[in-house]
């Protein structure tokens, strides 16, 4: 097929030397922090959990670092490119909630209870049943979509750069690994936080001059407006487009209870790649601060990612073409931040663009394989194969894990390059684990008559409702066009969830009382869900309280002025 | 507890990388850049501002790191404010 050929070409980025030199740093950078980080592990807690150890300000980038990976990045800029300023859902209402959520209300019992993992918790408020279901549904979720991330990752270098991509793959592996193997957790989320800087420095510069090529914000008004989307692609609300609801007002209950309620708290609250950052912080404090800290530059994100995205869509003649509902360059709406990226910069910016993109991938992958070791290895390994061994053997294990779950990531992504469907597939596939774990953690930390079979019952239902939605739209029984079917699924998982969770605590045995201490709201003494307001903890600017109501404000802002 | 007291800092990290970034663009912009590199950024010298840029957040960095050292507590109850 000789147009998608060219349509390749046509992304082909004129990189040379200086870029790929800026690029060498960056990976001598990323391989030193490895190293460096490598003295500060002397045991398991060391190597899989930072020590908890760390400042709030890192734990916080890392937190928004960790989530910012190639799916998302790309993603985001498309759908800015394809529906306009409705993607900004997907941050003020699809994040920010859930994230100071997470610090103010939940990370008390996180945290407090000094579980390791996610899992963890599940296994000391509900014991087996829901800690195994739990665990080896996270397990492999986070093996399969590295390999996701690692293959996304290649096609990108092959697409920009011309690399085949097995050697991508494997090149971009072998870097994880170095760093995740050498130094653990701490290298892992250090270079999360080198990541964030270089990503926002490459993707900056690019929105201010893509703004400028469009004449400043008056001109991207303008031409949006005389586009083919039409003023409504300038406004969040009510973003029909994006939830394929023609009703304005059941668009707008979709977007709050769907994407806002359920997937976003199921993500952000029980995600254990995102939860692993602020159980690794130094303090209660810096623990619930993490989040919160992280929805500041989470909210400013969409400025730099989906902007550029709309203004892709207005300078990149290819992708003009496709909104204009000319296809025939063979160009898709995921191409759009590469494409702006060859279309606008010159060499030398052009090498910081390229390390951000790497670098934002890279930190997906490294999320993930730093929170499957530690699942592996304290919720699998641990509780149900070796018991009892000295913490040097935990730590070796920990090493192992981190090899082995990234030999498999190799492993999916070749299987995602030759099946390119399947990447849609696992990725929904695990959205379905999400969205009925928050309703299970809610009801676990805040009932305390929930009995253990109600934990895992009410698991395995929710994510039976989900995949019965999505099976449903699937094969077209249900008409759900855009993202109205992953929001329906994830309601119906909630409400199936607390509704069977209910009824099966009524016939079964409450878990002991004395068993629930430091898990369940009502059985926590007030003293041991504070947090210290003295030394580095101390100050107004350091309340988690002031920091959370200051970024809803500031959401709703953002809102009100580009709503 | 044997810990290592051996954490670097990472805000010094940051700021050498960032420097190296914006003096290499800085004099990529001022001293490598023709017409062509130009009118592809729409005018912009984006080499150069975006140097300049990266070296104030790299001085911002180092600052905030000489100014607030990292202080390594004996135990984690006997923290002092840094």
């Amino acid at each position: 097929m000789p147009v998608l050929a060219e349509a390749q070409a046509d992304l082909r980025l004129d990189a040379g030397p200086l870029d790929y030199a800026l690029l060498a740093i960056y990976f001598a950078f990323v391989l030193g922090i490895g190293f460096l980080a490598r003295r500060s592990v002397s045991s398991s807690l060391d190597f899989l959990l930072s020590g908890r150890s760390l400042p709030a300000w890192v734990t916080g980038l890392a937190f928004i670092s960790a989530n910012l990976g190639a799916i998302e990045l790309l993603g985001m800029a498309a759908n800015g490119a394809q529906y306009g300023m409705a993607t900004v859902h997907y941050y003020w209402i699809g994040a920010i909630p859930a994230m100071v959520f997470l610090g103010l209300v939940m990370m008390p019992f996180y945290y407090g209870s000094k579980v390791r993992s996610v899992p963890e918790f599940l296994r000391r408020r509900f014991g087996k049943g829901a800690h195994l279901v739990n665990a080896i549904s996270f397990a492999v979720a986070q093996v399969l979509i590295a390999g996701v991330n690692l293959y996304a990752l290649a096609f990108l270098l092959n697409l920009m750069l011309g690399w085949p991509i097995p050697l991508s793959v494997v090149i971009a592996a072998l870097i994880v690994l170095a760093y995740t193997t050498l130094g653990g957790l701490s290298a892992a989320i250090y270079n999360e936080v080198l990541q964030f800087f270089v990503i926002v420095a490459a993707l900056l510069p690019l929105t201010l001059v893509g703004l400028h090529k469009v004449g400043g914000w008056q001109g991207l008004v303008d031409r949006v407006t005389a586009g083919p989307g039409g003023s409504e692609q300038l406004s969040a609300w009510p973003a029909t487009e994006l939830t394929g609801v023609q009703n304005p007002v059941l668009s707008v209950l979709g977007i709050v209870f769907g994407l806002g309620f359920v997937l976003s708290f199921g993500y952000w609250t029980t995600n254990f790649a995102e939860v692993q950052r602020a159980l690794s912080a130094k303090s209660m404090s810096a623990a619930r601060r993490t989040p919160i800290i992280g929805a500041y530059p989470k909210a400013l994100i969409p400025f730099v990612v989906i902007i550029p995205g709309i203004i892709a869509a207005l300078v990149v003649p290819e992708l003009a073409a496709l909104k204009a509902g000319d296809g025939s360059s063979g160009i898709v709406y995921n191409n759009a931040l590469p494409a702006l990226i060859g279309e606008l910069l010159p060499n030398g910016m052009l090498g910081i663009a390229i390390t951000g993109l790497l670098a934002s991938f890279m930190a997906g992958v490294a999320a993930n394989v730093s929170s499957f070791n530690t699942v592996f290895t304290y919720d699998l390994w641990q509780d149900y194969i070796r018991k009892d061994r000295p913490d040097e053997y935990y730590l070796r294990i920990g090493r192992l894990a981190t090899v082995g779950g990234t030999v498999v990531a190799i492993g999916t992504a070749f299987l995602a390059a030759g099946y390119g469907n399947i990447m849609d597939y696992i990725q929904a596939l695990f959205s379905f684990f999400n969205a009925p774990l928050f309703a299970t953690f809610i009801l676990a930390m805040f009932w305390k008559r929930m009995s253990a079979a109600a934990g895992w019952i009410g698991l395995v239902a929710g994510t039976l409702a989900a995949v019965l939605v999505f099976v449903l739209a699937e094969t077209g029984v249900v008409d759900l066009p855009g993202q109205g079917a992953s929001f329906v699924g994830a309601g119906a998982a909630f409400v199936v969830d607390i509704v069977v969770s209910v009824a099966v605590t009524a016939v079964t045995r409450p878990v002991p009382e004395e068993r629930l201490v430091g898990l369940v709201y009502s059985l926590t003494p007030k003293e041991s869900r504070r947090h210290s307001t003295t030394g580095e903890d101390a100050g107004w600017y350091r309340s988690p309280l002031v920091l959370g109501v200051g970024v809803l404000a500031l959401t709703v802002v953002l809102n009100i002025v580009f709503g | 507890m044997a810990h290592k007291a051996g954490l670097f800092d990472l805000r010094l990290v940051i700021a050498v990388l960032f420097g190296i970034y914006g003096v290499v663009l800085a004099v990529v912009g001022l001293g490598f850049t023709d017409e062509s590199d130009l009118a592809k950024a729409d005018g912009l010298n984006i080499n150069l501002w975006s140097g300049v840029g990266m070296v104030a957040l790299a001085a911002l960095f180092a600052a905030w790191a000489l100014l607030r050292p990292v202080v390594v507590p004996d135990d984690a109850d006997a923290r002092e404010g840094a």
